[in-house]
């Protein structure tokens, strides 16, 4: 990310102080939202959005700075979810340990499948990890050992969770913990990409080849992109349960893994803030585009149209599409304006590569 | 010992339907480099175009001509529908793999959602001719003969791929594209159309696997592919991408273990199929008869 105007380096800080403040914030936001800004469902919505920004931050670690491609985030999303709640709720711990027991496990099942699956390359890994990933979910959906509550999921024993963290009044706190939860993965992010290994991770996306050949192991510069990374998917899946209440087996799915892809995808793969904005985005989309499809001005277009909009699955899959098509680098690359340049070329229909520098190849 | 006979003989459809898919998928990997996501979506839509041709047709042709006519129309609308994704989506994107992975991804996302929003999200009864759904007795065990079908199938379908790639032209341009495509390109061999030729194959086996697999469940729904797109990946790299003997061999291995596995558990069959996937990986990670790595 280079250039920019003066104002540049005041966006984020303005930004940052907006998020933080809009708890306090009563104004309505017309057509955007329902209600005040500070309504409980807003406040909700947008912190369950951060709450994927996490995890496709953590994502973006490795597919769009390690330029590998992993199928099987879901699971350790998933473990941030399942094992607070069993932890609590069958075990009868705190709050503390549960997190703390959540964290460990899913950092300890990224270690095992890492150093299993990176023994493999490219397409092959992307399967290993999809194996694994199905794997938990079959586990997590049929109910093996009683614990996970199959189908019907388990939801959050509320009675074990301290006061603040309950109910729908208390949502703005959960919002709070939420953006600063987001905030330090977000600076943790920063830190390791400009770090020497980050730097590593970088040069095994352009040629992994050429680091091995200064001497480098790729292999364990991967390992450790794809241990950090569960980590952190953990860390997303834990805050995400906490602002739902409970955990469906949609958490550990392979549904989920592709909507991390497309997060990334949509903010740009290989920038930071991109992927929060992508998570945020996708999840708005998700939950305002059924709203919009039974709004009057959608009531009346023709079926044809009128029917597919109401599917934010099918939607995504075009957007997705096209996204891939003409901006490869997503907002954060469309924002800094270096990718129309495709756009126009496609659409004169004049060179048929949007070959470019950077992103994953 | 019937339970036996009738977990080999349904394990046998099943690793027959993975075939179908698999087969394809490995094909289009072996010479493109593409793991085609949008292969689940085709599937999806070989058993939704079957069923609806089923229930236009079955009162003009009886239901034995409209389940043959609906296995025509699965393959052809389907053949046609991938070479339309490979013409107009993949081809500006060649040389960029991950990119085409990501573009089939969201195409097979939007694809098979499209049949949810045209058909409905709910499960649809696939209807299907009285003789596929009556039983054969094998052995003491009774064994709906549409497993009987859906396995000479997958048969005839190996020995026509096997004839197609050893024997014809296009099918030595194929071998050698996966081979080296650059050299194939300087021979001025035009290997694009050979691509749009092998996606094209792929969707129609998948749309054909669709409707046969219609037929092994009874049932439809809108996630039908996708469920199926799993194991047959998995199919296709226990077998080594690229090649389609081992993608046979790997299906029978992973349909009798799921199916046998199954049995026991419900969920012990699913475990098992993802255990000898990271087996094979870790001791063999080319595949059972992969060349390629």
């Amino acid at each position: 990310m280079s250039g920019g105007g003066r104002l540049r380096p005041l966006l984020p800080v303005a930004i940052l102080v907006g998020l933080l403040a809009a708890p306090l914030v009563s104004a309505p936001v017309p057509v955007l939202l329902d209600g005040p800004l500070n309504g409980p469902g807003n406040l909700q919505l947008l912190a369950v959005g951060f709450a994927f920004g996490i995890a496709a931050l953590a994502y973006n670690l490795l597919f769009g700075y390690t330029g590998v491609l992993s199928f099987g985030h879901a699971l350790f999303f998933g473990a941030g979810v399942y094992l607070p709640t069993i932890a609590l709720g069958e075990w009868g711990w705190g709050l503390v340990p549960a997190v703390a027991f959540a964290l460990v496990a899913g950092t300890l099942l990224a270690a095992v499948i890492g150093a299993l699956a990176l023994r493999t390359q490219g397409v092959y890994f992307a399967m290993v990890t999809l194996a694994f990933a199905q794997a938990g979910a079959v586990l997590v959906g049929k109910n093996v050992g009683g614990l996970t509550g199959g189908e019907e999921g388990l939801s959050l024993p509320f009675r074990r969770l301290p006061r603040w963290m309950v109910g729908v009044v208390n949502t703005d706190n959960l919002y709070w913990l939420t953006l600063a939860v987001l905030i330090l993965v977000y600076l943790l992010s920063l830190r390791l990409v400009t770090s020497p290994a980050g730097r590593v991770w970088q040069g095994i996306r352009e040629n992994e080849r050429r680091v091995e050949m200064l001497g480098l192991r790729p292999y364990a510069f991967k390992l450790l992109a794809f241990v950090v990374s569960g980590a952190l998917a953990t860390v997303g899946g834990v805050v995400y349960l906490f602002l739902t209440g409970g955990a469906t087996p949609r958490a550990v799915g392979a549904d989920l893994t592709v909507a991390l892809l497309l997060m990334v995808i949509i903010g740009g793969a290989g920038s930071l803030w991109g992927p929060v904005a992508g998570a945020v985005l996708y999840h708005y989309l998700n939950v305002r585009l059924t709203v919009w499809a039974g709004s009057d001005a959608v009531a009346g277009l023709p079926a044809v149209l009128r029917e597919p909009l109401r599917d934010p699955l099918f939607v995504f899959g075009l957007i997705f599409v096209g996204l891939v098509l003409f901006f490869p680098q997503g907002l954060a690359g469309a924002f800094a304006g270096r990718r129309l340049g495709p756009l126009r070329r496609a659409l004169g229909g004049s060179t048929p590569t949007l070959a470019g520098k950077g992103g994953v190849e | 010992m019937s339970t036996i006979v009738l977990l080999t003989l349904t394990g046998l459809a099943l690793a027959a339907m993975y075939f179908l898919l698999a087969a394809g998928l490995s094909l289009i990997f072996g010479l493109m480099d593409v793991l085609n996501f949008a292969h689940g979506a085709f599937f999806t839509w070989g058993a939704y175009v079957a069923w609806w041709t089923v229930g236009r047709a079955a009162d003009v042709l009886g239901p034995t001509g409209a389940f043959l006519l609906a296995l025509v129309a699965a393959t052809l609308a389907v053949a046609a529908l991938a070479a339309a994704v490979e013409i107009g989506l993949l081809r500006p994107l060649y040389r960029r793999p991950i990119y085409q992975v990501l573009v089939t991804l969201g195409i097979g996302l939007a694809l098979s959602q499209l049949t949810s929003v045209i058909w409905r999200p709910d499960a649809r009864p696939f209807p299907q001719p009285d003789w596929l759904v009556a039983t054969s007795t094998v052995f003491g065990a009774r064994v709906p003969n549409n497993r009987f079908l859906l396995i000479a199938a997958a048969l005839a379908v190996l020995g026509g791929l096997l004839l197609f790639l050893r024997r014809t032209r296009y099918g030595l341009i194929v071998r050698a594209g996966a081979e080296n495509r650059e050299m194939v390109q300087a021979l001025g061999i035009d290997v694009d159309r050979a691509f749009t030729l092998v996606f094209a194959l792929g969707g129609a086996l998948a749309g054909l696997g669709g409707v046969f697999g219609a037929a092994y469940f009874g049932s439809i729904n809108p996630n039908f592919g996708s469920v199926n797109l799993i194991f047959a990946f998995i199919v296709v790299v226990i077998g080594g991408l690229g090649s389609v003997t081992g993608s046979a061999l790997a299906a029978v291995v992973i349909g009798l273990a799921q199916q046998f596995g199954n049995y026991y558990t419900s969920w012990a069959g699913d475990f098992v199929v993802v255990l000898l996937l990271a087996v094979v990986l870790l001791v063999r990670p080319r595949g059972l008869l992969g060349t390629l790595q």
